[in-house]
């Protein structure tokens, strides 16, 4: 059983870093264009909301339509830092994101402090409030630069962008899995399953509400931190509720609870609009109908069915690339 | 000398403007089994709820082996001694009953004990340890209700309170269930039943409290009870 983890194990690693070398290729031939360039920055950052909303809506079961609050805050948090500081960009931007996470983390603390004893649509209302109370509060604070925001943010080229957002995401992936995989994530999808027998069991429900909120909100912060590193400014118009609503379409489309679903759901979302963008006048309807066409075949059972086989496929190919590692060490 | 385990006195619970309890008063000695019957509404589940800390009270008190209940938070309960069964079996229906059963023990450390549990909650339910790795939502009725016994069991406690446990089982599930709660009762625990079905409560219970609208109407041994006339004109359909 061991071994089988630990060879599953190296063929994510392998994966990952072969991912991240033909992206890197691309980007630094050129062979990219550069729209599709800046597009992978903006799918790591949304890679890392979707994840970290899919911890709330997915595993805990709690409906959450603010989640910007916490982008917002990390976003704001982190780029004030990397502005007054001043230091050399590569350590701006690490200890920026670690600020910006903080930041976000606390706040997340304080509102799910806050509506522990919100459910369902009540919870929902709240935090979408709370969205739009973070955004209004923002503008209001002195040196953050009202509605206009904070510009001239340091910048990315494209490929330390890419190579940055890429080890966030890899780092929130790797938490995210042990985290789901522990007595910690078991209890998690306990109370969603079922709140009065998790408290029957011992359970401190509010405890684990405030836990999954700031780990979740911590992760949404470093998201914003690297949106601001990506588009060098942040106003408050960049966290509208729209944000909190596409991010959820990510969880939904992807699968509650499914942290792959999330990865793949988010890259489809963003790249989308911007592959359809030669169809010009009819890319919304195209991408409405996309994501119509996403639902319904998620839920149908046969497309499921076949989505099963080909991932049967796909794991023994990679199981047959880590023997073949294996055998070469 | 009688020294109640669980006492429970005055209580009132209201919901909203709806008074719920109306100032209900009982209580449970080491090692007995009680019931509580009554008909829909009459408070049952109001009081186990307010009991294990899922619900606030308005006035009375409730003391359970020294603490006052009324100000402890419903999770900490469970390290007390005192394990809730839920009505309406409420399992976790994505876990499988091994994880169901482990989750049981959540507020206790020593693997080795949480092991002679779990073989003890196997030797009650057989069935359980045939299903093992099965889903818990893809259990039969009677097979969630045990599974959320079992579970209930593996805090080892000193006082169970079950809610309905025959609510929706077929009558031989109904006669399995009643016999494991007398397995249960004689190992050494003590049991709160709440029930509708008031001669199976009767007939495995010590003693019995009647309620009525939030109040108790009446009390006493469970053989008295189950040849009281107006206790078997109303509940045992006679």
């Amino acid at each position: 059983m061991k071994i089988k983890f630990n060879r599953k194990m190296i063929g994510s690693v392998i994966a990952a870093i072969a991912i991240y070398a033909v992206i890197a290729i691309l980007i630094l031939t050129g062979i990219l264009p550069r729209s599709m360039q800046s597009l992978v920055v903006k799918i790591s950052y949304y890679v890392v909301l979707a994840l970290s909303l899919n911890l709330i809506v997915g595993f805990l079961g709690d409906l959450s339509l603010g989640h910007a609050a916490f982008y917002a805050v990390g976003a704001y948090a982190g780029c004030a830092f990397a502005l007054y500081s001043g230091l050399p960009l590569i350590p701006n931007f690490i200890i920026s994101l670690l600020i910006g996470g903080i930041s976000a983390a606390i706040i997340g603390f304080l509102i799910s402090c806050a509506i522990l004893k919100l459910r369902g649509d009540y919870l929902a209302i709240v935090t979408l409030a709370f969205g739009e109370f973070i955004r209004s509060i923002v503008k209001i604070i002195p040196g953050l630069g009202g509605t206009k925001g904070l510009t001239g943010v340091p910048s990315f080229d494209r490929f330390e962008g890419f190579t940055f957002g890429y080890a966030v995401v890899i780092i929130v992936i790797i938490i995210l899995c042990n985290f789901t995989n522990s007595r910690h994530g078991r209890t998690i999808t306990a109370i969603r399953d079922n709140a009065i027998a998790a408290e029957s069991v011992g359970i401190n429900i509010k405890r684990y509400k405030v836990l999954v909120f700031t780990v979740s909100s911590f992760m949404a912060g470093m998201a914003g931190v690297l949106f601001g590193f990506y588009k060098t400014s942040v106003e408050p118009a960049d966290f509208t509720y729209n944000v909190s609503i596409e991010v959820l379409v990510m969880v939904v489309l992807g699968g509650m609870g499914s942290l792959k679903g999330s990865v793949i759901a988010a890259i489809i979302i963003v790249a989308l609009p911007e592959l359809l963008r030669e169809a010009a006048a009819y890319r919304m309807l195209i991408y409405a109908i996309a994501l119509i066409t996403m639902m319904m075949l998620n839920s149908s059972p046969k497309f499921a069915a076949l989505k099963a086989k080909a991932l049967d496929r796909l794991y023994s190919v990679r199981e047959s690339i880590t023997a073949v590692f294996k055998r070469a060490k | 000398m009688f020294t109640p385990l669980l006492q429970v006195e005055n209580l009132e619970v209201n919901y909203g403007v709806i008074r719920a309890l109306k100032g209900v008063s009982f209580e449970v000695g080491t090692g007995e089994v009680v019931a509580l019957i009554g008909a829909n509404g009459a408070g049952k589940t109001t009081i186990l709820h307010t009991v294990t800390g899922l619900l606030p009270a308005k006035s009375g008190s409730i003391v359970y082996d020294g603490h006052d209940l009324l100000k402890t938070p419903a999770h900490k309960i469970v390290s007390m001694g005192m394990a809730h069964v839920p009505e309406g079996r409420r399992i976790f229906g994505a876990l499988t009953v091994y994880e169901n059963i482990i989750l049981g023990a959540y507020t206790r450390r020593d693997k080795k004990e949480i092991e002679e549990s779990i073989e003890l909650v196997y030797t009650h339910f057989p069935r359980l340890k045939e299903r093992t790795k099965q889903i818990a939502g893809t259990l039969s009725g009677g097979e969630q209700q045990m599974l959320a016994m079992g579970r209930a069991l593996m805090s080892k406690p000193k006082i169970i309170l079950m809610d309905e446990p025959s609510m929706g089982l077929s009558p031989l599930y109904v006669s399995e269930i009643f016999s494991i709660i007398e397995e249960i009762s004689k190992s050494g625990t003590t049991v709160l039943l709440v029930e509708q079905n008031a001669k199976k409560a009767l007939s495995i219970a010590d003693r019995a409290y009647v309620l009525e609208t939030g109040t108790v109407v009446l009390s006493g041994d469970a053989d008295d009870l189950m040849h009281n006339d107006s206790v078997r004109r109303a509940y045992l359909g006679e």
